[in-house]
């Protein structure tokens, strides 16, 4: 795994200033962006995953180790990407969810098992052919960090993802999610407003519109 | 199939904006020539005024053209009046949902079905007087009434009005959300303004601009209709439409010259309509400045309630009593004057009709899937544009799309037809499956957009980062998401196409028979029994299409209800 490198990013609205950052996230480590809504947080993570809205002017360079990311377009980036809310694609099943971020080598079967295992290691085993509809929201938010995980980022992106969560369900995804994120060494960037998702990622922090 | 998605995206809002400005335009430019006496496969090779002033010394022209202005204003206004009370007493009451679902499937009923339904229900003959005789109105026979058909456009008005209020509602509701209705009310109401009064003062003035081009598109609908006003309206002399398709259809080949002026002069007759429109809006907007203002709070809201209690539900009336008497008709035998009832009941109608129907109907469902379809691939097409390269539409484009609906189709149909004569183009259903489109994409996207642009960025989002390229979003993501939308747009589309008459007619040259000109033309005859067949038929089309994009998600999304509530 490579390191996730900011350089020198910097992002306008309509010529006023938005945001500047110049940093580098070592894989496996969790850097926390903090601030009040409203300072741009989530357009950092907009422009790293390729989605900056035309809106928005941008300077400088996101690289994953020696490759620039910003020349390339989204789907290429192999950035995983975790919101608050799970959206889980309501016309596929769970299984599906699952299935449609991994790539499409393999048999059918080789897949099917792959999905199986994933089910498994997040203690929904059987729960493949399930409308997500049916889901309860800890388990939603499960299966939306393997959807993620299965599709083998190199960096991972966190936009508020435990905001929307009742307090004992958020500790739970606290855990599960900086674990898995180590586990993968994957460089990961945070952006929240609650001090308690920058402590619990033990990382460093940047605050943004102080 | 990426390249074929790039090149889609790229093509789409063009061909459909081409789709609906090429055919007003040239149609346009095809009865201008020979208003003015050029038509060279008629001989006409000078520039001349003979004809218009053979159109002007027409006997009954100003009655004409007075019936067409008074009717395109009179029934926007009215349908404006209802709707907009209507809103503003029951916004956010039980009774509106209710009239709101009971009204939403009014729509998919064509007018020429509503418009022969009205008749029979209104007739001197019709079911309500025989309803009422002989026991309150002693009449024996049927009152020597001139009803529909009145000279004054009564009747026409009526029938108009009783398909726009829906139009306009559901357009209404389309538009309430992106007003702030909701909280504007809120606001105004905790201000301690009553129901109405806080609709009126605090709403209406942000939801009216959202509503000004469905409600110009009524008045130029109302201003030339053919088919409603064959049906409803006065013949001695008929809406100024009427006229024009008379002397375009006359065996004599020169009173075409003739019936291009007036296929201009309706083209004027339209406008100014709009015109006088706009000016009464300039107006209001004066004079209500200070009324706005005012600080009163209740200004007869109960009083306005009741009005808009009683006119929706006389509308919802009319409608219902209307196809009660197509179907009594249609299953009638023998069915004397005062009677309240057909006795016996037959199928008889019906089994006799079935030999000739299957024709039409199925050119009606063919010509009206594939113009459907058409249009469903381009509207689709322009917005998955806009939404990937980020772009609100513009205003001109929103004007294009409108374009087909303003002016008069009688004015550049016959353009057209002058045209396809020219040009050796020869007449049949694929000309009249394009004129179709011409007026079904406006709809379709109408019904699509606000689905299609809503739908939340972060699907693409989530999509593009887990691998799939925009191609595939579209394909896998946003297409699949949105099925329930595009079905019900589908089925307006095709509502749209089967209510459509005189594309047909004209572009067909006569030789394309569907369902509707087949009702249309027989309403004029005699035959009630058989009219009624043709007329629920011609509403059980777009009535199946509907039941079916209702209907299908529920059965094929049973197990994947997230996407049923979503939409």
């Amino acid at each position: 795994m490579h390191s996730l490198t900011l350089e020198d990013v910097h992002i306008t609205l309509e010529g006023a200033s938005l945001l500047s950052v110049d940093t580098s996230i070592a894989p496996g480590e969790v850097l926390t962006v903090m601030g009040p809504s409203g300072v741009g947080k989530s357009t950092l993570l907009a422009y790293i995953a390729g989605f900056l809205s035309p809106a928005f002017h941008a300077r400088g360079r996101v690289c994953l180790g020696e490759r620039e990311l910003t020349r390339l377009p989204a789907e290429a980036r192999r950035v995983g990407l975790l919101f608050q809310d799970p959206l889980l694609f309501p016309h596929l099943n769970v299984g599906g969810n699952l299935a449609f971020g991994m790539t499409a080598e393999g048999s059918r079967r080789k897949r099917r098992q792959r999905v199986e295992a994933a089910l498994e290691e997040i203690g929904l085993n059987g729960f493949a052919n399930r409308d997500p509809a049916t889901l309860s929201g800890g388990q939603r938010s499960r299966v939306a960090l393997m959807r993620v995980l299965l599709s083998k980022p190199c960096a991972m992106l966190l936009d508020e993802p435990f905001s929307k969560l009742d307090a004992a369900l958020r500790d739970e995804m606290r855990q599960l999610v900086f674990q898995r994120v180590r586990q993968e060494n994957l460089p990961t960037l945070m952006v929240t407003h609650d001090a308690a998702d920058a402590e619990a990622a033990g990382g460093h922090v940047i605050e943004l519109g102080s | 199939m990426p390249s074929g998605y790039a090149l889609g995206i790229r093509l789409a809002p063009w061909m459909a904006i081409a789709l609906l400005s090429l055919p007003v335009a040239s149609g346009l430019v095809g009865v201008i020539a020979p208003a003015f006496g050029w038509l060279p496969v008629l001989g006409g090779d000078t520039l001349t005024l003979t004809h218009w002033q053979a159109l002007l010394e027409k006997p009954g022209l100003g009655r004409m053209v007075q019936l067409s202005y008074v009717t395109g204003l009179a029934s926007a206004g009215l349908s404006l009046g209802i709707v907009v009370l209507f809103l503003g007493a029951f916004m956010h009451t039980r009774l509106f949902s209710t009239m709101r679902r009971l009204l939403s499937p009014l729509l998919a009923v064509p007018h020429a079905a509503a418009a022969i339904g009205l008749a029979f229900l209104l007739s001197p003959s019709g079911l309500l007087s025989r309803a009422l005789s002989p026991w309150m109105t002693g009449w024996q026979h049927p009152p020597d009434i001139l009803f529909p058909g009145d000279p004054h456009g009564l009747a026409l008005i009526t029938g108009l009005v009783l398909k726009e209020v829906p139009f306009l509602l559901l357009m209404s509701l389309a538009a309430l959300p992106q007003c702030h209705a909701s909280e504007r009310l809120r606001v105004a109401r905790a201000l301690g303004y009553g129901p109405l009064s806080a609709f009126l003062k605090a709403v209406l003035p942000g939801l009216y601009p959202l509503l000004r081009l469905p409600v110009y598109a009524v008045i130029a609908f109302a201003s030339s209709t053919v088919d409603v006003a064959l049906i409803l309206g006065p013949t001695t002399p008929p809406p100024l439409s009427v006229a024009v398709l008379r002397w375009l259809n006359d065996p004599d080949l020169s009173m075409r010259f003739m019936a291009s002026a007036g296929a201009l002069l309706q083209l004027g007759v339209t406008l100014a309509a709009l015109a006088t429109w706009w000016l009464i809006e300039c107006l209001l907007r004066r004079l209500t400045h200070t009324w706005l203002e005012s600080g009163r709070r209740n200004s007869g809201d109960a009083v306005f309630g009741g009005i808009a209690l009683s006119a929706i539900s006389l509308s919802l009336l009319l409608i219902v009593g209307s196809l009660i008497g197509l179907v009594l008709w249609s299953l009638a035998a023998y069915w004397p004057f005062p009677q309240a009832l057909p006795q016996p009941l037959t199928l008889r109608n019906w089994t006799g009709a079935a030999g000739s129907l299957g024709d039409p109907l199925t050119q009606a469902a063919m010509i009206g899937i594939i113009a459907t379809l058409l249009s469903l691939v381009l509207v689709v097409g322009a917005l998955e544009a806009e939404t990937l390269h980020e772009r609100p539409t513009r205003p001109w484009a929103q004007f294009i799309l409108y374009l087909p609906l303003l002016v008069p189709p009688v004015a550049f149909l016959f353009g057209l037809v002058l045209m396809q004569v020219q040009t050796g183009v020869p007449p049949g259903t694929a000309v009249v499956i394009l004129g179709h489109a011409v007026f079904v994409l406006p709809y379709v996207f109408l019904s699509l957009a606000e689905s299609y642009r809503r739908l939340d960025p972060r699907w693409t989002h989530l999509a593009r980062c887990l691998g799939a390229s925009p191609a595939q979003v579209f394909w896998r993501v946003r297409l699949p998401m949105l099925s329930v939308p595009l079905l019900t747009a589908a089925a307006v589309g095709f509502a749209v196409s089967i209510g459509q008459y005189l594309p047909t007619l004209l572009l067909g040259a006569g030789r394309v028979s569907t369902i509707t000109t087949e009702a249309v033309s027989l309403a004029s005859g005699g035959d009630r029994r058989l009219t009624a067949v043709y007329a629920l038929l011609q509403l059980a089309l777009p009535a199946l299409g509907f039941a079916l994009a209702l209907g299908l998600p529920r059965l094929v999304f049973r197990r994947r209800s997230g996407l049923l509530i979503s939409s």
